[in-house]
């Protein structure tokens, strides 16, 4: 007993480690699944559609105020920021660059995280402890191929529209506060932020929404589909969802930014 | 035919089955009787690959089950869920066609809806019922619905799980008398598994009970109530005493 105490912190931590890369390694390993059902028949083009409008159309409210709302607060900290050094006319470049790079497909993608990946993980997760995925098993379909296919494609096709909604909502909110409250002219304030916008700026942006879209849906999916029994099980595997899709968002942004800028 | 031999199951520690053996003859009401958490659903959800055994086999008609092609092998079940498990997202006769409107079973949508609502009109329930959603309906009705879920596709092999559990007791003797008429009238192999007495007496032909993780006692329906086997005396006449220990 003197022997193993002081090691019980050591083994508490190899404990949770293994058992974190266990989880990774299960959810790499469904990942790879999911991409490799997307091609192969049988399809469900019905649960694809209600999974485009659930993810795509009806995230356009929350995504579209969350754009419009940053771009305001982002053209006023750049005007203030920039006014230290006199640089007060960056700020319909440093608002567009800093919305369709970066602002849109993160707070996109994190909004799309607390409201989809918690609805598919509760979903999925309720279905699995009413027995209706081992139903679905005896009726004989794949619930991977029926429940985690169609929304994972309709996430990572609808969030780089969601994300290029939200780009050009977050660069009307600069443009509404840059005219209305920090006196720019509207043409002006329009031409410079098309000038210095590049095509790879806005193109960038929506690949992240792509990966972050993959992201979400994923692992609502697998945390859905891993909850355990009662309705604590689904409440936990919702919170997992949205708190693993939200941490990987950032870190898969981060990895995405260094390989598309810095070459 | 269904044979089960040396069926073992364990989840960590706890080893439910223990070697399982059990033939079910083609046409036959088998019912499987035990306590809660003796592995009824367990041995259920082997047969049908829901869960995987530890070892030893399941045969179908002398085929490996393990080795069957799954959908054709998955095409002769129908299968009662003890809560129905029906989809909450499809209308009631998109969940009864679940089955016709996909895979090897495919056929047009207005055929599957019509043979859907007939399965609903004999399971007894109207046809207006079957453009409600699940959650629009009675415990009662979801059980019929589920059961026409069961037979929509013809299967050969139904299961059905706990078909009595969250009944009333008229109501669950609807449910027994469907059960019956519908096996005897499909000329289906039955297997159901259930703790209420009422429903073994309206359903089986045989009965098998299952006892720390084997087939304690089996043998014609006629039969139970004068075996001398004394788990089986103690669980159909619910005794607190006897050789099954009760947790107080």
């Amino acid at each position: 007993m003197a022997l193993t105490s002081p090691l019980a912190p050591v083994a508490a931590l190899g404990r949770v480690v293994l058992a974190a890369l266990a989880t990774l390694g299960r959810l790499v390993l469904f990942a790879a699944a999911v991409v490799g059902h997307i091609a192969r028949p049988p399809f469900y083009p019905r649960e694809f559609m209600q999974a485009l409008v659930q993810i795509g159309w009806l995230s356009l409210p929350v995504v579209g105020l969350t754009a419009l709302f940053t771009g305001g607060a982002l053209a006023l900290q750049i005007y203030s920021g920039g006014a230290r050094f006199s640089a007060e006319a960056v700020v319909p470049s440093i608002v567009a660059i800093g919305m369709v790079r970066e602002l849109g497909p993160v707070l996109g993608g994190l909004m799309v995280a607390a409201r989809v990946a918690s609805s598919i993980a509760a979903e999925i997760g309720t279905m699995k402890v009413t027995e209706q995925i081992d139903a679905l098993v005896t009726l004989s379909t794949h619930p991977l191929k029926y429940l985690a296919v169609p929304r994972v494609l309709a996430a990572t096709l609808a969030m780089p529209v969601l994300v290029a909604v939200g780009d050009s909502i977050g660069i009307m909110g600069g443009w509404l506060v840059g005219v209305n409250r920090l006196g720019f002219n509207s043409a002006g304030y329009l031409k410079n932020t098309v000038d210095f916008l590049e095509g790879w700026d806005v193109g960038s942006g929506l690949v992240k929404g792509a990966a972050f879209g993959f992201i979400v849906a994923t692992l609502g999916c697998f945390h859905g589909m891993n909850s355990q029994r009662g309705a604590q099980g689904v409440g936990r595997a919702t919170k997992s969802a949205v708190v693993a899709a939200s941490v990987l968002i950032l870190a898969a942004n981060y990895l995405l930014t260094e390989v598309f800028f810095t070459s | 035919m269904i044979e089960l031999r040396q069926v073992h199951k364990g989840f960590g520690a706890n080893r439910v089955l223990r070697g399982v053996n059990l033939s079910i003859t083609g046409g036959q009401s088998m019912v499987i009787i035990g306590g809660s958490g003796t592995g009824k659903s367990v041995l259920l959800k082997c047969i049908l690959g829901l869960i995987h055994p530890d070892a030893g086999q399941i045969l179908l008609d002398g085929e490996d089950a393990a080795k069957a092609e799954r959908e054709a092998f998955l095409a002769r079940f129908g299968m009662l869920f003890q809560g129905g498990a029906l989809f909450d997202s499809l209308r009631v006769w998109e969940n009864v066609a679940f089955r016709l409107l996909r895979g090897i079973m495919a056929r047009p949508k207005a055929e599957a809806r019509a043979i859907a609502i007939e399965k609903l009109r004999r399971v007894g329930l109207r046809p207006d019922v079957a453009d409600l959603y699940p959650a629009e309906l009675s415990g009662g009705m979801q059980k019929r619905v589920g059961l026409a879920r069961a037979i929509a596709a013809e299967p050969e092999i139904i299961f059905f799980d706990e078909p009595t559990t969250g009944l009333d007791p008229i109501m669950a003797g609807v449910i027994n008398e469907l059960i019956r008429e519908i096996v005897v009238e499909m000329g289906a192999t039955a297997m159901t598994i259930t703790h209420d007495m009422s429903s073994v007496r309206a359903i089986a032909d045989r009965v098998a009970m299952l006892h720390d993780g084997v087939i304690q006692w089996t043998g014609p329906i006629a039969e139970m109530d004068t075996a001398p086997d004394p788990y089986l005396q103690q669980f159909i006449h619910g005794r607190a005493n006897g050789p099954i220990e009760a947790v107080r």
